[in-house]
């Protein structure tokens, strides 16, 4: 998909303007949203995108729809509306797309000058990391919603920012603990060509260690040819290697992850960021109310809950959520209580959600789904942890490299 | 001597029935109905054999079931077929249907078995029934997925529950509208009044918690809290409540934890922890309370609680994912 260069957009959405939202791309709306006071019990959200260019060649039969993400942040404002109304809290978000070369921290100053002390942060972690340093972002919450990267919930983590998405090395435990327990505990370790590849092979490894399993092979992935032509052949001949029980791929973008099933030399199962996938959503799970909550998206949206839409839903939730139980809109109440051990929330997902102090990380169950099935949820039952099992996904407290947050236990 | 035969009788028939009453314990009579969420089937369980004599098929999606006040018709929430249908358990067969609004969850009857007020999960409304009219007399908006619902034993008050929104919505049955709210633990999923009408009872399923709430205030003023040893926190979500109408105690259905607790419902303190089937859902009572119900969704079965004794006796297998139960008496 080439993305056109939009101008960058900003939105104000509220429970009335969801229609103009979800028609993101005309600038009409954008330019008509003007700075509106704050009043009693309103909540401002900002909500700041930046979707990388994909890499050229890629055949992806799956298109991301152009209000990704964006349309999950547009149900949770118009779920906290519902909610709101009989608290006297109105929620508003205000929506700003940055271009792949864009000037992030211009829309975040766009965005705290509007007033919202709440920034949904849906883009790269790099430039998640580079907005968490800017003196604007000192008194506002950031909420990563989408970053994968453990050196920002490690070194580089910041106290005014939480992550909503899991980290990659939660995704790669939540799989790693399935693939335990079903006894698969060789692993052929496939990556892709790029650096973000190279990071979940790094989380791949770590659960490895963790949970007693062992990479017996590893291989790199740096043909150049197109995969889709050449597929049949090529990967036969590079799956050679030693015996081992699923082969783990980490290629993110999608390059050629796809083509591995039913082509490896030897007839083995793939997982990882293709295959067997562990994610926070998929359009087959139906347990603990998602039923409903994919219903209600399907409504407003026209399509099905991507993990990205969730990731934002959320991220306006944790928000939301947080302003219900306090009682209050006041921003400095709300940033204090979400960060507290006295903040939860469901999230269709079973387990409640939580952060965790020394990193920022909203605690979560992972889901492991295959195209058209949800497969398992991890944690795994007998993967213990003291606290709550939920910590035996991702960087404990005696593992963690942040050294700015409080190290106080929940 | 016309009038003599007349009356002598009924007054034989009268002594028969009595003798028979008398001879049989209060079980024979009693049918079980559980709602088979997946297989979209109604298991009917013989009361004294502990058998599944019969499995009807009735709408699709089928969750919460409750009886007519005179016990002759089963409400069934048929959620995907978007209907309330009324079965009528002498003939064994749907008699009509009612207009209950979109993905109907849970509801419940009025006291004088004329209004039906169902939690529309959808579309966050509830739709209050006319049942002899079969029409709808009016609808409320509530929170994020209304659930939960319970109407208080005087007819006053229609209480809805909503999952997302985390809030007990008051409905003012003369008034038809929402007149207060009251925030309990995260996604609240069952009400009941107690018999007296002065507490409401309200599981949390992810708060892990049961909110009692005092009728005349509308605050919350006891929070349960449950612990099982083995069993992780997070794993204790209570769904389905029943108390006993003695007052004694209160059942709390605790989901993935597969147990009922017990609760003493004067003191609020945990007396004890049931193992049951697993997600343990929903819960009834017979009406002499000697026998609890419980449907067990994941294992496809029911248990059976002694409440004198307080022990598991038995677990009947039924279809897939049993989910609402209705004890005939």
């Amino acid at each position: 998909m080439i993305k056109t260069r939009l101008p960058r957009l900003l939105h104000s959405v509220s429970l009335a303007a969801l229609g103009t939202v979800l028609l993101a791309g005309n600038p009409g709306a954008g330019a008509a949203a003007q700075a509106v006071p704050q009043s009693v019990g309103e909540i401002r959200i900002g909500f700041l995108s930046q979707t990388p260019e994909p890499p050229p060649s890629v055949a992806n039969p799956d298109e991301p729809a152009a209000d990704d993400g964006l349309a999950g942040a547009a149900l949770a404002i118009a779920d906290n509306n519902t909610t709101g109304k009989f608290l006297k809290q109105s929620f508003v978000l205000d929506s700003v797309e940055v271009p792949p070369d864009g000037d992030a921290a211009a829309a975040l100053r766009e965005l705290a000058g509007r007033g919202d002390r709440f920034v949904i942060v849906d883009a790269p972690g790099a430039t998640v990391e580079a907005l968490s340093k800017l003196p604007e972002a000192r008194n506002l919450l950031l909420l990563n919603a989408t970053a994968p990267d453990d050196a920002l919930r490690g070194g580089a983590c910041a106290p005014n920012l939480v992550h909503v998405a899991p980290s990659r090395a939660m995704l790669a435990d939540a799989l790693g603990q399935y693939l335990v327990k079903k006894r698969w505990p060789r692993w052929f370790l496939v990556t892709g060509r790029r650096p973000e590849d190279r990071l979940y092979a790094d989380a791949v490894r770590r659960a490895a260690k963790r949970f007693g399993a062992q990479i017996v092979a590893e291989k790199e992935w740096t043909a150049e040819s197109d995969v889709n032509r050449t597929a049949e052949s090529e990967i036969p001949v590079f799956t050679q290697t030693k015996s081992y029980d699923v082969l783990v791929v980490a290629d993110e973008v999608g390059e050629f992850g796809d083509y591995l099933s039913y082509r490896t030399a030897d007839p083995r199962p793939v997982a990882g960021t293709q295959g067997l996938v562990p994610t926070v959503w998929h359009r087959t799970h139906e347990q603990w109310g998602a039923a409903q909550l994919q219903s209600r998206f399907k409504t407003s949206a026209k399509r099905p809950m991507t993990a990205r839409d969730h990731n934002d839903w959320t991220a306006v939730r944790v928000v939301g959520e947080a302003a219900a139980r306090a009682r209050t809109a006041d921003p400095d109440r709300l940033i204090a209580f979400i960060q507290s051990p006295d903040f939860t929330m469901s999230a269709f997902r079973g387990a409640p959600l939580s952060l965790r102090p020394w990193d920022g990380q909203l605690r979560q169950p992972v889901l492991l789904a295959a195209d058209r099935s949800l497969v398992s949820v991890s944690p795994q039952e007998g993967f213990l942890h003291p606290r709550t099992e939920l910590d035996s996904l991702g960087y404990d407290q005696p593992e963690t490299l942040c050294k700015t947050r409080g190290k106080t236990t929940p | 001597m016309t009038a003599a035969r007349l009356t002598g009788i009924p007054l034989a028939a009268l002594i028969a029935v009595s003798a028979t009453a008398l001879l049989a314990p209060a079980a024979l009579a009693q049918t079980i109905y559980v709602s088979n969420e997946k297989d979209n089937t109604l298991s009917v369980i013989d009361g004294k054999t502990m058998a599944v004599t019969d499995t009807i098929k009735v709408g699709k999606r089928p969750r919460g079931i409750t009886l007519s006040r005179d016990g002759t018709q089963l409400f069934i929430c048929a959620s995907d077929d978007h209907t309330v249908q009324v079965f009528d358990l002498a003939s064994k067969s749907v008699v009509h249907n009612l207009p209950s609004g979109e993905d109907p969850e849970q509801f419940a009857l009025s006291p004088d078995g004329k209004s039906l007020i169902i939690a529309n999960e959808d579309s966050n409304i509830v739709t209050v029934v006319d049942v002899p009219t079969r029409k709808v007399a009016f609808q409320v908006d509530v929170g994020v997925e209304p659930e939960g619902m319970d109407v208080s034993p005087d007819g006053r008050w229609g209480v809805n529950t909503s999952e997302t929104t985390s809030m007990v919505h008051w409905i003012d049955m003369e008034k038809r509208v929402v007149v207060d709210n009251t925030l309990v633990g995260p996604r609240p999923r069952y009400a009941q009044f107690t018999k007296d009408g002065s507490q409401l009872w309200v599981s949390s399923e992810i708060g892990g918690t049961v909110s009692v709430i005092d009728t005349a205030t509308r605050q919350v003023r006891q929070v349960v809290d449950f612990r099982i040893k083995g069993v992780a926190k997070d794993r204790i979500q209570p769904v389905g409540v029943k108390l006993t109408d003695d007052g004694r105690y209160a059942f709390v259905a605790l989901g993935p934890a597969n147990h009922v607790a017990v609760v003493d419902a004067r003191t609020f303190e945990v007396k004890d922890y049931l193992l049951v089937g697993r997600r343990v859902w929903q819960l009834a009572l017979t009406p002499d309370q000697k026998t609890l119900y419980t449907t067990n969704g994941v294992s496809g079965d029911v248990s059976v609680i002694d409440v004198d004794s307080l022990k598991v006796t038995k677990t009947v297998k039924v279809g897939r994912y049993p989910w609402g139960v209705a004890v005939k008496g």
